[in-house]
């Protein structure tokens, strides 16, 4: 071995980080297909993409998608990169296999701006609730592994967990994107609302869709309320997040297919 | 808080039900098609208000006791809040390295320079600062400069708060006044706003008929347009109504345009345009061969297809009345087995059919009859020259005969109508207002980090020895950048061993 020749763990970090950046890039890459790919959906269709489930989920994931690299850059959260890879292209296949339907018109009650406001609005926060419930899956698997390290302090430490921050540091992240996406789904759920009175003549009427929605509002609200309240902190508010991206999920899947109601629009 | 987290957990639970049992509000249709489904739950479901969740006694309890706890918090922490306003930061704890983000330097400045610099420093950024002189001059003299910032981050969350009340109030006010109702209009025919006029009619507690206003518009015209051809066809893709519309009696008419998503709104009243369907327009001869009704009827649509059902009632008929049932499909075509369907919504072929009644229909008991509805207590039915019950079927132009020289029917064509929504509700920009000030409440409670920041410098051996520490007051933050900020911005030069400080002429240089 040559004098100024490294350690195992700096060779092992040094290999680390070209993989990382490697995934990095190609996530990048991905990022700008799937950028070309909702854009040319929106040109195909003449219109905003998300008048159906399948314009929607692609929508939604690629709100996703930038939330990643947006906490890449700001708080380099590249070890979210494996989950968030994982799950966007699970999504995307489900999109493609499942839900894709060809460009079809609009009905006449989505002749609106307020589709652009509220469907945006709602995509955005979703795609920042997707993260945010990965970030909190996260937290609370390596939240466990810590436990388990404290209580065992010989456990060996390999493996992709003992390269994620402090369980704490993901908390934080886990904070920071909920705390971005809970007013913006408040403005998506006011901007429905105003826009159901110009469409349906009335501003709230407990539609199965709004019922949800106010449901995922509470439930982010409770979130909010654990972190602050004794007791609650960690990782039971790290699963009240779960639940509120579950209620989230349900009004997006459940309710459009088994679902009737005014929100008619899954294209299904 | 713990109060709030359960109710709040009780809401969200409580919001459910109504979201899979069909509600009395939504769609009574679906209520009723339930309630022949289970005979059995459907007295326990009405016990518990299952068909009316969120107007039921227990989703009304859980929300108006989170709005309870709520004032239970709001008034105390504005108290608190008033008074952290008033009171200067705080003096910095005994053990400043204990602070999760600390640091320390030696300068060759004096206590008072190297104070007052930090305190510039701080006051630079926006905090509120204050300078405590701990001892005197010399050594040992010490000064801490204590500096907070994000108040704002309360007054949000107040803010917040407050807004919740609001909308609760503004929702509350807005079930009290104005109204909703419903009119069927021809096209070529006029509405005026008075309650004959309406099909339906909800008035709210405190609503005053007295208080309609005196407008009146006629349809002109409908255009509607479905998508012909690819995987959407048969999707309305425009449809909207000319209306001219004199909001008085005696002033001037003007057009609007009425779409979906395009309200008419005359002082304060707002019609939508909801629905619309086909109105065939038939001839009616009685026995004496007399015309004995013409015009336009309604039918109601029945699905996407605009197959259309309808009654026509003919009280002048004589010598017996005549009544009608049947469907109209506006693009007729035979199913194999022989049915006739509609393949289209648009009227591309026509076809009425129906069955013809005669007899009594029981208009002068007094009792209110729908008009969608045909009473068949004391009609016969038509039947052919056999004595089957058969059905006639019409296409545009065509005159069926009755048999036995009771009269005729002819199709002359179809008109449409648009059913609209009218409905005033003052009050609701205050819910809305609440809305939006919950979300900036919002923002600058989530975005606002309130953070703690003192500086003591002290003298020691001719030097003086400066510590920064900063506390956050919520998670989140990243106050070791911050002291690391505040350490470049004062410290003398770059930090080196120990060993080798500058001596102070260096420093000045
Ligand atoms: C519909 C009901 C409510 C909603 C949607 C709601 C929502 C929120 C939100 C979004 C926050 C910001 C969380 C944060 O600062 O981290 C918050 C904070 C807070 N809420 Fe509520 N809240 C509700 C009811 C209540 C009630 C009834 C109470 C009183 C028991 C309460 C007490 C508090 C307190 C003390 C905080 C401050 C937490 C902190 O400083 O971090 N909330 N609430």
């Amino acid at each position: 071995m040559p004098p100024t020749a490294v350690g195992p763990a700096e060779r092992d970090a040094e290999r680390s980080d070209r993989f990382g950046r490697i995934g990095l890039s190609l996530t990048v890459l991905g990022l700008l297909l799937h950028t070309a790919g909702v854009v040319c959906r929106g040109f195909a269709a003449s219109r905003v993409p998300w008048g159906s489930m399948y314009e929607f989920a692609i929508t939604g994931s690629l709100a996703a998608a930038v939330a990643y690299i947006v906490l890449v850059r700001r708080y380099s959260a590249r070890w979210l990169g494996l989950l968030v890879t994982v799950v966007l292209v699970t999504l995307l296949g489900v999109a493609m296999i499942v839900l894709y339907r060809p460009v079809a018109p609009l009905t006449a009650a989505l002749h609106s701006y307020w589709l652009v406001i509220h469907v945006s609005a709602a995509a955005i926060a979703g795609g920042a609730f997707t993260l945010g419930a990965l970030v909190s899956v996260l937290f609370l698997l390596r939240s466990r592994l810590e436990a388990k390290a404290a209580a065992n302090p010989e456990l060996p430490r390999p493996g992709f967990l003992w390269r994620t921050p402090s369980a704490e540091a993901i908390d934080r992240v886990a904070y920071r994107v909920h705390a971005f996406a809970f007013p913006l789904w408040t403005f998506a759920v006011l901007a429905g609302a105003i826009w159901a009175q110009y469409a349906w003549s009335r501003f709230w009427g407990w539609d199965p869709k709004e019922v949800w929605a106010f449901i995922t509002w509470v439930a982010y609200a409770a979130y909010l309320h654990a972190r602050a309240t004794a007791g609650w902190q960690g990782r039971a508010a790290a699963y009240v997040a779960l639940v509120g991206f579950a209620t989230f999920l349900f009004n997006f899947v459940g309710i459009n297919l088994l679902g009737s109601g005014l929100h008619a629009y899954s294209g299904l | 808080m713990r109060t709030a987290l359960v109710l709040l957990f009780l809401l969200a639970v409580a919001a459910v039900p109504g979201s899979i049992i069909p509600q009395e509000q939504v769609d009574p249709s679906a209520v009723a098609a339930f309630r022949n489904r289970h005979p059995d739950l459907a007295p326990v479901f009405d016990r518990l208000g299952m068909f009316s969740v969120y107007s039921s006694i227990w989703f009304s309890a859980i929300y108006l006791l989170l709005m309870l706890s709520l004032v239970g918090c709001f008034i105390p922490r504005l108290r608190v809040y008033a008074r952290a306003l008033a009171a200067r930061p705080p003096r910095a704890p005994r053990n400043l390295a204990r602070l999760p983000a600390y640091d320390t330097w030696q300068t060759p400045e004096p206590v008072d320079t190297a104070a007052e610099r930090a305190a510039q420093l701080l006051r630079a950024q926006r905090r509120r600062v204050e300078v405590y002189r701990a001892s005197a001059d010399g050594e040992g003299a010490e000064v801490v400069v204590s500096a907070e910032k994000g108040y704002v981050r309360e007054a949000g969350n107040l803010l917040f708060h407050f807004a919740l009340l609001v909308v609760l109030v503004g929702v509350a006010v807005t079930s009290l006044f104005g109204f909703r109702g419903g009119a069927s209009v021809v096209v070529g025919e006029g509405f005026s706003n008075t309650l004959i006029q309406y099909d339906d009619f909800t008035p709210r507690a405190r609503f005053d008929p007295s208080s309609l206003a005196p407008f009146s518009f006629t349809v002109e015209d409908f255009d509607v347009s479905w998508q012909r051809t690819g995987p959407g066809a048969g999707t309305p893709v425009a449809f909207n109504a000319a209306l001219s519309v004199r909001e008085r009696p005696d002033s001037p008419p003007y057009d609007y345009d009425l779409r979906v998503n395009s309200p008419l709104d005359v002082d304060g009243t707002s019609v939508f345009l909801v629905g619309h369907g086909y109105a065939p327009d038939v001839t009616v001869r009685d026995g004496h061969g007399d015309v004995a009704y013409s015009g336009p009827v309604i039918f109601l649509p029945q699905d996407s297809s605009f197959v259309s059902f309808g009654v026509i009632k003919v009280p002048d008929a004589a010598p017996t009345q005549l009544a009608f049932e049947g469907y109209f499909f506006p693009t007729a075509a035979l199913s194999p087995q022989g049915q006739p369907y509609s393949a289209f919504p648009d009227a591309d072929n026509p076809v009425l059919s129906l069955i013809a009644y005669r007899g009594d229909l029981g208009l002068d008991s007094g009792a209110p009859q729908s008009v969608y509805v045909l009473d068949k207590d004391r009609l016969q039915r038509f039947t052919t020259p056999g004595g089957n019950p058969r059905a006639l079927l019409l296409e545009e132009g065509d005159t069926a005969k009755l048999a036995g020289g009771a009269g005729s029917i002819t199709f002359n064509g179809y008109s449409r109508w648009v059913k609209l929504q009218i409905s005033e509700s003052p009050g609701t920009v205050i819910p809305l207002a609440g809305v939006v000030l919950a979300i900036v409440g919002l923002l600058g409670s989530l975005f606002v980090r309130p953070r703690r920041t003192w500086v003591r410098c002290r003298s020691t051996g001719g030097r003086t020895v400066v510590e920064a520490a900063a506390l956050d007051r919520v998670s989140g933050g990243d106050p070791a950048a911050h002291v690391a900020e505040v350490a470049s911005a004062l410290r003398p030069a770059a930090p080196r061993p120990a060993h080798q400080l500058p001596d102070i002429q260096e420093v000045r240089r």
